[in-house]
């Protein structure tokens, strides 16, 4: 995103001409602002470098380093790469409606009086360390949790997410998915919270005008005008849902393995909190094998970032 | 005006600068300890007349006895700064094979492979033998049920997943008078490859080698049932079910409210201790043909003798016979000579609960750590 940004800025400067050359603080300013964004495009290929060139023999490793998991790296990484984004996909379903609900409530239908100190609260969610997350989902919640899904397991276990044993903990892939969920909420919240609140006033009136009601006019005015900023929040959440580490590895009982039933003791391993888990391990040839997988996770979140933005990109020119 | 904010900006700015380099300095500086360990040989310190900083790591099991070693030992020589990263057994081994690391803590002894390498580094045969002994504890959590009696057959049956209810015949055979529900049992094991796990599967192999069929290993066997990540993990996930059982080490339950079963030795059944862990040690076998500095046990886990607890961690301490430089060595010397003394294992056993060295094993460890340096 800001390697997009960046040449942009850097050409504003050029245009804006003469009068802002001389100045120290513009000359300063258009300085620091082309280091910050070279900076990151360092950082970004040499976290990439790194990953490469450290996990390259993590990709044809011995077959006993992937045991009992699997029989080859491909596999393994094959497996973790399920559990994560099986892990990321229930999150969002999850949180997205629930975040986008949230930002209305807060941008179109709550009163002033409610509205501020909501808002803020929910921006207080986003400072909470995962660890912490971590420490109440495993402790409180999974217990907490745990009748619910003794109930979900009796009576909708007929459907294939609810079935097999009932896990006597409450460590789950379900009970990972909803603590992640509340993890990405503050942060989709808040983006879309600021582009709904961005829509003109003159449409949102027009429509009101119209005879449209509330929400036909959030349907026809603030949706369309806010859906490349809705994208991009869900986005950033996606992000901290595919890499979330100590709270996945502290929730969920897991190895790596494929499997739908989200309430048994059984669970997928998501690949950051697989290497959270690992990195420590007897036998430190798994460490390559670790790092390879980061470097799958790190591909894969730019493929996913890249389709997103692909999507955002051609819907806005259907919408012009 | 303009100028004037912007150097409000700027300056704290540049201190941000000059304090993350700093860091990094320093953080560098971290890495070449070891290379700095002689620095300070020449100014002798005030406390002891040793000085220099000694890099080690490895094991994190002996994590928190390291903390209570370093603490007691830099009282008697504060000129002495000795790091601990407690990076996992394997890490721990390979880096001291590289020299980073001056001596290593491991669960596991050092494979023939190794202790050639090992040698190769040293210039000399190296030095090994176990300084933390730990009782692993079955516990368990169960409503109503505050004592069990277990053997290894029944252990393993529950975590292989063959016995699958808190009521089934073998469990109610071994404890006539408890009151078993039905409830299912939740066998907790390790997420992480770990020490812990490496011993317990090696108690299940040697003592119920018919259910237990795979050999020991620091990670699961299996990637099915409930794991959880580390001791505290562990614990964790066995208190937050009903009818849950884990292995656990014995510092990790002390100060919970979970049950703890006793495990079947001979005739009779034996509550884990730290006596009953030494007695274990002292029953085991040294492995043969390794150097004479290498003390590495073959542990029994069979005993019939009820004064011992099979189900126990030897962790090991890796050094070599001598060091680039005499300071390096007199250090490692002292160290070594501190934590297998009465007051370093009093102190190992004050903080970590592990069981202090028996006398035997710890009279051969002096007469090792006395040819370090010579």
């Amino acid at each position: 995103m800001s390697i997009t940004t960046k040449p942009e800025s850097a050409e504003r400067q050029d245009v804006a001409g003469p009068p802002a050359v001389g100045r120290l603080g513009d000359r300063l300013f258009s300085a620091s602002a082309l280091t910050a964004g070279v900076i990151i495009m360092v950082t970004l290929g040499a976290v990439f470098v790194f990953l490469a060139v450290e996990g390259i023999d993590g990709f044809h490793a011995d077959r006993s380093v992937f045991e009992p998991a699997a029989g080859n790296f491909w596999a393994y990484a094959g497996k973790l790469l399920f559990g994560t984004t099986l892990a990321a996909v229930l999150a969002m379903i999850i949180a997205v409606p629930f975040a986008i609900g949230l930002a209305l409530f807060i941008s179109h239908y709550a009163p002033r009086r409610l509205a501020v100190p909501v808002a803020y609260l929910i921006d207080l969610l986003a400072a909470v360390p995962s660890v912490v997350y971590g420490l109440w989902g495993a402790r409180t919640l999974a217990s907490a949790a745990q009748p619910i899904q003794t109930w979900l397991g009796e009576h909708l276990g007929w459907f294939p997410l609810f079935s097999g044993q009932v896990s006597a903990t409450g460590r789950t892939m379900l009970v990972a998915a909803v603590v992640l969920a509340i993890m990405i909420v503050p942060i989709t919240t808040a983006i879309c919270r600021e582009v709904f609140q961005q829509t003109p006033r003159l449409l949102e009136e027009a429509a009101l005008g119209l005879g449209a009601t509330r929400w036909e006019m959030i349907r026809m005015a603030v949706f369309p005008h806010a859906r490349s900023g809705m994208v991009a929040g869900v986005m950033l959440g996606l992000g901290r849902a595919l890499g979330e580490t100590m709270a996945v590895a502290m929730v969920l009982s897991a190895s790596p393995l494929v499997t739908l039933k989200v309430l048994t003791s059984d669970n997928p391993a998501t690949i950051a909190s697989n290497i959270a888990a690992n990195y420590n391990s007897e036998d430190n040839r798994i460490q390559t094998v670790l790092i390879a997988t980061g470097l799958v996770l790190f591909v894969f979140t730019f493929l996913v970032n890249f389709a997103a933005r692909l999507i955002v990109a051609r819907a806005e020119r259907k919408l012009a | 005006m303009n100028t004037s904010t912007l150097r409000r900006a700027i300056v704290p700015g540049v201190a941000a600068l000059a304090l993350a380099a700093s860091l990094a300095a320093c953080g560098s500086s971290d890495d070449s300890a070891d290379s700095a360990a002689s620095d300070g040989s020449s100014g002798a310190a005030a406390g002891g007349s040793l000085s220099g900083t000694v890099a080690g790591g490895g094991s994190s099991a002996q994590e928190k006895a390291q903390e209570s070693w370093r603490a007691g030992f830099g009282q008697a020589n504060s000129g002495v700064t000795m790091t601990y990263d407690s990076v996992g057994s394997g890490t721990g081994r390979s880096n001291f094979i590289s020299g980073a690391y001056k001596y290593a803590g491991s669960d596991s002894a050092m494979t023939s492979d190794e202790i050639t390498q090992a040698t190769k580094a040293c210039g000399g045969d190296p030095v090994e033998f176990p300084v933390f002994i730990s009782p692993i504890d079955v516990a368990f959590n169960l409503k109503g049920v505050s004592s069990l009696n277990l053997d290894a057959k029944t252990v393993a049956q529950i975590f292989k997943g063959d016995i699958k209810t808190w009521d089934d015949p073998a469990i109610k055979a071994l404890n006539p008078d408890a009151k078993l529900p039905s409830t299912a049992i939740s066998p907790v094991h390790r997420s992480d490859s770990s020490g812990t796990t490496d011993n317990f599967t090696d108690y299940l192999h040697q003592a119920a080698p018919s259910v237990w069929t795979s050999d020991h290993s620091s990670d699961w066997p299996t990637t099915s049932g409930e794991s959880a990540e580390g001791t505290s993990g562990v614990v964790g996930a066995v208190q937050g079910g009903n009818g849950t059982i884990g292995y656990i080490d014995d510092s990790g339950v002390e100060g919970t409210k979970l049950g703890v079963a006793k495990i079947k030795v001979g005739d009779s059944f034996v509550a884990p201790s730290a006596d009953g862990a030494a007695a274990g040690l002292a029953a085991s076998q040294l492995v043969s043909g390794t150097p004479a500095t290498v003390m590495e046990y073959k542990i029994n886990r069979t005993s019939t003798d009820p004064s011992t607890y099979p189900v126990f961690m030897a962790s090991y301490e890796i050094a070599c016979q001598s060091y680039g430089d005499a300071n390096t060595g007199a250090v490692v010397k002292a160290f070594l000579t501190y934590i297998t003394s009465a007051d370093g294992q009093k102190a190992a056993a004050a903080n970590a609960y592990s069981a202090p060295l028996p006398t035997d094993v710890a009279s051969k460890e002096a007469a090792i750590i006395a040819k370090i340096g010579s």
